[in-house]
């Protein structure tokens, strides 16, 4: 299933370097400005009819936010948050789905060699057949978004759709949006035009505005333009600080070279006790011979 | 040989027993090992793929539980910890250099030490492991509490690897002690170097005084 890639700067479960002959790539990113979007949900459509997904059609449990969650067959979910903010009431939409984070912490989490793959454009991917359905990726990732399928006991999540962008088109969700609310474009680009967006917010009496790019994981490929940057839990709890767990870099960095090392030495004492001091015997003559 | 005097230590129910539980041990470590190094991954081989690892794993876990509660309640009153042991525990360069410490009952220092410590790992190994167990529990507990499980599970299981090495070791260290575990008897000489209560306990049990000649216990 997986495409002959040479430009993967990481590899799930692999110690050592993958293909990086492309590392020269452009880092792209997707750029949502909340402030423009309408919730519409055009892009969960497009993102379901491009991807091919087809989740079951739910109910509706009193709010717009239709699926309620994230799936293994939604891969985006639009968020609607109602608060207070300056003596009125603001509507805050937010498109929910994979940040694709510079650290990502589902790779770092990740058993399966392979099973999730970091495209050196920025792009995380899962390659599903290398999944194993373990589930660490969900405890691994600071923006709760991975979903297992029952059906296959896979984990699946938004690809930026990487098969579009690999043959220069920008994902479905940013290609249908009505109000060009998400664009893609090189990451660098996208800080520009939200530089400007900024700017236009913040005359416009939003003093708080600013871009969503957090630097807890080394920073996204996907970005929100937000009018309240400092309070980014506003938007449905997008966390404020994100990084990987110290309970998972526990895991996975401190405790593996210290369990290597205590179990190395255990058996390497074991096998020069017995070399250096010998069998412990009770020898039954020796006794014998004590009585006689 | 046919002098040869033998006192029997384990029963076939207990033999059985607890080579189920090592058996389950040695697959669960292996299988383990593969998820927790990327360079081992290949060891999931042993339960044929790496999916069918995550999903056989945990149900062989729940087989070793089961089998190591048994042996929880034939062994735990033999395990509590004395003050002998305690000396047993802090003369620990003696016994390492072939010696013996204390008036060992059926169990030494480091045996009721290994014993807890076994019991301890497996305790939390079975708990956090129903949280990470996926399909089937996992989603009912929140992400930090499957986190701080993860965590628990892998630090838990190296520290009963590492007790495991040990307690391998010093089956195979001292000579003799592979056949109580595998017949199920141990020789005079075996029970009253490395045990000598148990063993004064043993000829009385079976009637014998000082100097006398024991029967032969157990069956061959």
């Amino acid at each position: 299933m997986s495409l002959q890639s040479q430009d993967i700067l990481r590899r799930s479960a692999s110690p050592t370097q993958p293909p990086i002959a492309r590392e020269h790539k452009v880092e792209v990113a997707k750029l949502i400005d909340v402030t423009t979007c309408i919730g519409c949900k055009a892009c969960q459509v497009a993102c379901s009819e491009w991807n091919d997904l087809r989740d079951e059609v739910g109910e509706n449990v009193g709010v717009y936010d239709n699926p309620a969650d994230l799936t293994a067959q939604s891969w985006t979910v639009m968020r609607y948050s109602e608060v207070e903010e300056n003596g009125k009431l603001e509507w805050l939409i937010r498109k929910d789905g994979c940040m694709h984070c510079a650290e990502p912490g589902c790779l770092k989490a990740c058993p399966s060699p392979g099973a999730i793959i970091q495209y050196a454009n920025g792009i995380v991917d899962f390659q599903s057949e290398h999944c194993i359905g373990c589930g660490y990726c969900i405890s691994g990732c600071p923006f709760n978004v991975p979903r297992i399928n029952a059906k296959d006991n896979k984990a699946y999540k938004c690809t930026l759709c990487s098969d579009r962008v690999t043959v220069g088109q920008e994902p479905a969700c940013v290609k249908t949006c009505p109000t060009g609310a998400i664009r893609f474009g090189s990451k660098d680009d996208m800080k520009a035009y939200a530089a400007d967006r900024v700017e236009e917010l913040k005359t416009r009496g939003y003093a708080q505005a600013g871009l969503y790019d957090p630097e807890g994981v080394g920073g996204t490929h996907v970005m929100y333009v937000l009018h309240h940057a400092d309070r980014p839990q506003l938007y449905h709890g997008l966390p404020e600080k994100p990084a990987i767990s110290p309970v998972v870099r526990l895991w996975k960095g401190f405790l593996k070279p210290l369990a290597t090392v205590g179990l190395a030495a255990s058996v390497l004492f074991g096998f020069f006790h017995y070399i250096g001091v010998g069998p412990n015997r009770a020898d039954e003559t020796d006794h014998e011979e004590d009585k006689a | 040989m046919s002098r040869e005097r033998l006192i029997r230590r384990y029963g076939a129910a207990e033999r059985i027993n607890h080579w189920i539980v090592a058996v389950c041990f040695v697959l669960l470590a292996l299988s383990g090992l593969a998820l927790f190094y990327p360079a081992f991954f290949w060891l999931t081989g042993v339960f044929g793929t790496p999916q069918l690892a995550r999903i056989v794993h945990p149900f062989v876990g729940v087989v070793m539980f089961l089998g190591f509660f048994r042996q929880f309640f034939r062994y735990w009153h033999h395990n509590f910890i004395t003050r002998d042991d305690i000396r047993w525990m802090t003369s620990v360069k003696t016994v390492l250099l072939g010696g013996e410490v204390g008036d060992t009952g059926k169990y030494n220092g480091g045996q009721k030490g290994m014993f807890w410590l076994m019991t301890g790992c497996m305790l939390v190994l079975v708990i956090s492991g129903i949280v990470i167990w996926r399909p089937y529990f996992a989603p009912a507990f929140p992400i930090p509490v499957i986190r701080v499980a993860l965590l628990l599970h892998a630090w838990t299981a190296l520290i009963l690897i590492a007790g495991i090495i040990v307690h391998v070791y010093a089956a195979l260290w001292v000579k003799g002690t592979m056949r109580a575990m595998i017949e199920g008897v141990v020789s005079e000489a075996w029970a009253r170097k490395h045990h000598p209560r148990w063993y004064r306990e043993k000829m009385q049990e079976a009637g014998h005084t000082e100097g006398g000649a024991p029967a032969r216990q157990g069956k061959p």
